[in-house]
């Protein structure tokens, strides 16, 4: 029995049929950390990408070597390193939440790729354009080039959340109950792996397909124009 | 316990953990290339079956598909050592992805490279192996250069299957001694010289396909 369900080990089906509101419990707690992760990611991405983009070279290079250590290095090492080290420096998170932050922080350099490739893609004869109509700076920005990135950056942010959410199941090491770490619970009160992990699989797999799909759609319905800020 | 005492078991774990990356790039490579061809190239039937492959180890989370191999797949039939369950999710996992990469280069050869081929009356597989994948080999190794890198940093999972990787010994070393930042910080260290090394020879293989093993383009 878990959270009030109690299991029926009769025949596979019965058994999958029972521990089903247990996983979708789960799978909110799994959903939860991908969005968190995911506003992390963009808030942090979009620093690490204005630092890199600076032109003052001190600010720069760092930057750039800080985005290539987060995203060559394992998710599960980075947090690790956050839940045993932050509570060193005084720092009391939540399991759920610390894995959420390392979540974003991982993701966070690849947003960072996808913002600067995404403005770095708007053709430079529009920034000529922009300036020799002695736009200011914020309006070349807001009026001219971000309205043409957005059509390039959402569908690549769309696809990193997709990752985002097959990366969550590694949170279930330090602690947190997402659906596989409660379908490994399960397994290891009942002795029967199979039905839950198979469970567990089909509902990454049915989670997965639907937001690709959703990524895909967006993308087309975004004209390659740009969109306006207004 | 100083940086020096806490080298040597680290090191030993990146060892494992080469050991693994190695393996299952290679085997990883190998399947990709099969489930990228077979899926732009093949019949109905093998086309099918890698459609599903490729979508069932890119559609779920590769931990799940560990720990399914991991304690699922003894109950069903074979068991197998934990190195070999490790070795089997990666490539499966990571060929899933690389067979995407390869099957999105080969349609990106030319449609006339195919037709001329055509009709200077090649075989499918003369066709194939002589005209579009030479072309198609260069535009996919900077992808698969990536998904070498994923794949160093997917094998840290495997120490959740008790293999005795750098993460595993990681762990274990936090266990002991308590030492939280340095453990860490050397291990992520130790990961991210690995990855600069396979960065590295990704980069030399890509020069070389680029160079000799693409008789299309000299």
């Amino acid at each position: 029995m878990m959270y009030g369900f109690h299991w029926d080990l009769s025949n596979p089906l019965a058994f999958a049929w029972s521990i089903l509101p247990i996983i979708l419990i789960g799978l909110t707690v799994t959903v939860e950390a991908t969005i968190l992760g995911f506003i992390v990611s963009l808030i942090i991405g979009l620093a690490l990408a204005l630092l890199r983009r600076t032109h003052t070279r001190w600010v720069a290079w760092p930057t750039a070597v800080v985005i290539e250590f987060i995203r060559d290095t394992p998710l599960i090492v980075q947090l690790f390193f956050l839940y045993y080290v932050l509570p060193q420096f005084g720092i009391l998170l939540p399991a759920f939440l610390t894995g959420a932050l390392a979540l974003g922080i991982q993701y966070s350099a690849y947003m960072s790729e996808v913002y600067r490739a995404g403005l770095d893609a708007v053709p430079h004869g529009q920034l000529e354009a922009a300036t020799a109509l002695n736009l200011s700076r914020t309006r070349m920005y807001v009026s001219i080039i971000i309205p043409q990135a957005i059509p390039r950056i959402l569908p690549a942010m769309g696809n990193y959340l997709v990752s985002m959410i097959k990366d969550t199941p590694v949170l279930s090491v330090v602690t947190v109950l997402e659906m596989l770490g409660l379908a490994r619970i399960i397994g290891d009160r009942t002795f029967r792996y199979l039905v839950p992990l198979t469970l567990v699989g089909a509902i990454f797999l049915i989670l997965s397909m639907t937001a690709s799909a959703g990524v895909r759609r967006l993308e087309r319905a975004l004209p390659k124009s740009g969109i306006l800020l207004r | 316990m100083t940086g020096t005492a806490l080298l040597p078991p680290l090191l030993a774990g990146a060892k494992i953990t080469a050991e693994l990356t190695i393996a299952s790039t290679f085997i990883g490579a190998v399947l990709a290339f099969a489930a990228g061809i077979a899926r732009g190239t093949g019949g109905r039937l093998i086309r099918l079956i890698a459609a599903v492959y490729i979508e069932i180890f890119r559609g779920t989370s590769l931990l799940v598909q560990l720990f399914w191999l991991y304690y699922a797949l003894p109950l069903l039939g074979p068991s197998i050592g934990p190195f070999t369950t490790g070795v089997l999710a990666l490539s499966l996992n990571i060929g899933a992805y690389g067979a995407e990469v390869v099957r999105g280069s080969i349609l990106a050869v030319a449609r006339a490279q195919h037709e001329a081929a055509i009709a200077l009356n090649f075989s499918r597989r003369q066709r194939l192996w002589h005209i579009v994948l030479p072309q198609a080999l260069p535009e996919m190794m900077p992808p698969l250069g990536n998904l070498a890198v994923q794949n160093l940093k997917d094998t840290s999972l495997v120490s959740m299957i008790t293999i005795a990787d750098l993460t595993f010994h990681a762990q274990n070393l936090r266990n002991l001694t308590l030492d939280t930042v340095p453990i860490y910080s050397l291990t992520l260290l130790l990961y991210f010289a690995m990855a600069l090394i396979l960065m590295a020879c990704m980069r030399g293989l890509e020069r070389w396909v680029r160079i000799g093993g693409s008789p299309a383009r000299s």
